[in-house]
């Protein structure tokens, strides 16, 4: 988890350097500071598990192995992308990971995850689909059409809200009834109420681990509220300047990463080993910055293919 | 062959496919033990069980997303949303997710979906109840567009949209659903994208979809009696859209007149015309008329809804006179 968590950091720092560097275009939503939800939940899950992520899904496509290199390619554009460019930052997708898409429209894969789920379950096999989603999410009709579609009909899934206490730019206690926006909710679905530290990788992983094991036994979906906090802005328009001095003082000081590391002396583990893991993801991580500026610009006909599934555009003949 | 209703053949053209495909289910608001507001899907819970025909509580975006979630991890679904109106509550899945998740993710999802829901006025219902959308979703990229105008091609065409792997919205006309038509035994399956020519003509061409369909007929009918020989073309499916069928019978004919039910501003029978202006303006012989509803929401009462709708006077009257 260490490892992972690791990939993240560098891997999100990285992709924020080739934005100042003007390499990355449009925009991009970074989940630094966020990484032990991700790291946890993704760790919990078997390979043929679905994640459901938003437009800040970086980190929940790597957690599921998703390659650096393609992934890093399509923030740049690039044909060697892992949608080949066609989706960007906002969309990542790699079914052949379980990673189901990355939706940048607020709430529609809490319901789109209910369809896997209900596939996985209709097919008899023990999969759990899980939806990502911030805090600001749990103010839209569809969060609340979806777990009560979730829970009538039992379905083996997951819904966790990374609550980094703003939605975009406005603090979420604002515009919010109840102070725990996703927890305080799930009385009104008949789920319990379950709030995890979601800087600590392992708290994370521990409720992930259970909230699984219920949706595979049959026992129907989960809501976990995940209480983290984003150190930059919401987006790469974003210096998040909103946000008191000292509240982002104080959540630095719980910085999931540095935590997780002195937790690992803790327990035994050298320095030696783990800046070995740090040097070894540093590496990784200018690997797929290399691949990616290698790869081509997409070629025009590219604009063409796949809006059907004859892989043309053609919608006349 | 045997007499059918419309209605009746929803639910049998939906039984043919879920027959042929065991993962084929259905979801949708009472549509299981009450078999639908518009009794499409009687009969289908008894043969087919409560785990392929499911009732779902009024959340039209669980009801679409839950479509999308099985149908791009392989369990084909089609899915009903009660009044084609309703699309507006869930028309961020069908717009946004359903139709742009193949090519955003480089063609790795498909989601073989098919949203059924009745369209259309004809029953005073108001301008919430009554619509024509079809447009709606015509101008997104992604979607497929398919609207029957009779019992066979409900059948033929249901099955291409199930067995297609884009997602199509079916759009099954409440006023057709009491209407009757032969019916061929067996299995029957139709291909998206391909017009019919219902009446052959040589003096114009009138191209219509779903309701308009038998009143161009029936205008067409009375048009002969005038001497004006109109050939009549049922279009079947928007996206596709089968332009060398309208492009062939304008080249034969020199005139088109579309008929069309929704709004007139920026209904498709305007692509039409544009269409024909671009690829056939030189074997037009007059302009490219379009018979529309005007750009009003639906009347309830029976006089002004029947006034807004293109009647079968209405076109009769239109074609006479530009023909003259
Ligand atoms: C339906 C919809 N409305 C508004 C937006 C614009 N928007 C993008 S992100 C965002 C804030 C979301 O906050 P939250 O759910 O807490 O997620 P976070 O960004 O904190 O991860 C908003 C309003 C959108 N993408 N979709």
């Amino acid at each position: 988890m260490y490892e992972l968590q690791q990939s993240l950091r560098q891997f999100e720092k990285r992709a924020y350097d080739l934005f100042m560097e003007n390499l990355v275009k449009g925009t991009s939503h970074l989940s630094l500071g966020m990484e032990a939800v991700a790291t946890g939940f993704g760790r919990a899950m078997h390979s043929d598990d679905y994640t459901f992520a938003t437009y800040r899904g970086h980190a929940h496509t790597i957690a599921r192995g998703a390659p650096l290199g393609p992934v890093m390619a399509e923030l740049l554009g690039r044909e060697n992308g892992i949608l080949k460019g066609k989706g960007g930052s906002m969309h990542l997708t790699s079914v052949e990971h379980g990673m189901m898409g990355s939706y940048a429209i607020i709430g529609a894969h809490l319901c789109i995850a209910n369809g896997a789920a209900w596939s996985a379950q209709m097919r008899g096999t023990d999969q759990v689909a899980v939806a990502f989603f911030g805090d600001g999410t749990t103010n839209i009709g569809a969060f609340h059409e979806a777990l009560n579609f979730a829970v009538i009909w039992d379905l083996p899934v997951v819904f966790v809200c990374e609550n980094n206490l703003y939605m975009e730019y406005t603090p979420i206690d604002l515009v919010s009834a109840v102070p725990n926006p996703a927890a305080d909710r799930a009385a009104a679905y008949g789920l319990d109420r379950i709030i995890v530290d979601g800087n600590d990788a392992d708290a994370v992983y521990e409720v992930a681990t259970s909230v699984f094991d219920r949706a595979r036994r049959g026992a129907g979906p989960s809501l976990v509220e995940a209480v983290t906090y984003r150190h930059g802005g919401h987006s790469r328009a974003d210096p998040g300047k909103y946000r008191p001095a000292e509240e982002v003082e104080a959540w630095l000081e719980r910085d999931p990463i540095p935590m997780y590391h002195q937790r690992l002396l803790e327990l035994g583990v050298s320095e030696s080993e783990l800046s070995a893991i740090q040097q070894s993801v540093a590496e990784r991580v200018e690997e797929a910055t290399e691949f990616a500026k290698q790869g081509a610009v997409p070629a025009a006909d590219q604009l063409f293919v796949d809006v059907w599934s004859d892989g043309g555009a053609s919608w006349r003949n | 062959m045997a007499q059918l209703s419309y209605r009746d053949a929803v639910s049998l053209g939906i039984a043919q496919e879920m027959r042929r495909d065991p993962n084929l289910v259905m979801l949708g608001e009472d549509i299981a033990g009450a078999g639908g507001v518009f009794k499409t899907t009687v009969g289908l819970l008894d043969e087919f069980g409560p785990k392929r025909i499911r009732d779902t509580p009024i959340s039209e975006q669980a009801i679409l997303g839950a479509a999308m979630g099985a149908a791009m991890t392989g369990i084909p679904v089609i899915a009903e949303i009660m009044f084609s109106d309703f699309l507006a509550v869930c028309f961020d899945i069908v717009a946004n997710e359903m139709a742009k998740s193949r090519y955003m993710t480089g063609g790795q999802v498909t989601v073989p979906v098919v949203i059924r829901t009745a369209n259309g006025a004809g029953s005073r219902f108001g301008a919430q109840h009554s619509q024509s959308v079809e447009n709606w979703c015509m101008m997104i990229p992604g979607l497929k567009v398919v609207a029957p105008s009779n019992p066979a091609d409900v059948i033929g065409l249901m099955a291409a949209a199930v067995r297609d792997p884009d997602p199509v919205v079916f759009f099954e006309h409440k006023s057709l659903f009491a209407t009757k038509g032969e019916v061929p035994s067996g299995e029957i399956v139709d291909e998206l994208g391909k017009a019919t020519t219902v009446r052959t003509g040589s003096d114009c061409t009138i191209a219509a979809l779903a309701l308009m369909v038998p009143r161009a007929l029936q205008a067409a009918d009375r048009l002969a009696e005038d001497g004006i020989s109109a050939e009549v073309i049922d279009l079947r499916s928007l996206v596709p859209l089968d332009t060398r069928a309208i492009l062939g019978s304008v080249v034969k004919t020199g005139h088109l007149f579309t008929v069309e039910e929704n709004p007139r501003l920026c209904g498709w029978g305007a692509e039409v015309a544009s269409i024909v202006a671009e690829e056939a303006f030189w074997d037009l012989d007059g302009p490219v008329v379009r018979i529309t509803t005007p750009h009003i929401p639906l009347p309830s009462a029976e006089a002004l809804e029947d006034l807004a709708l293109p009647s079968v006077e209405r076109i009769y009257e239109t074609v006479r006179t530009t023909m003259d």
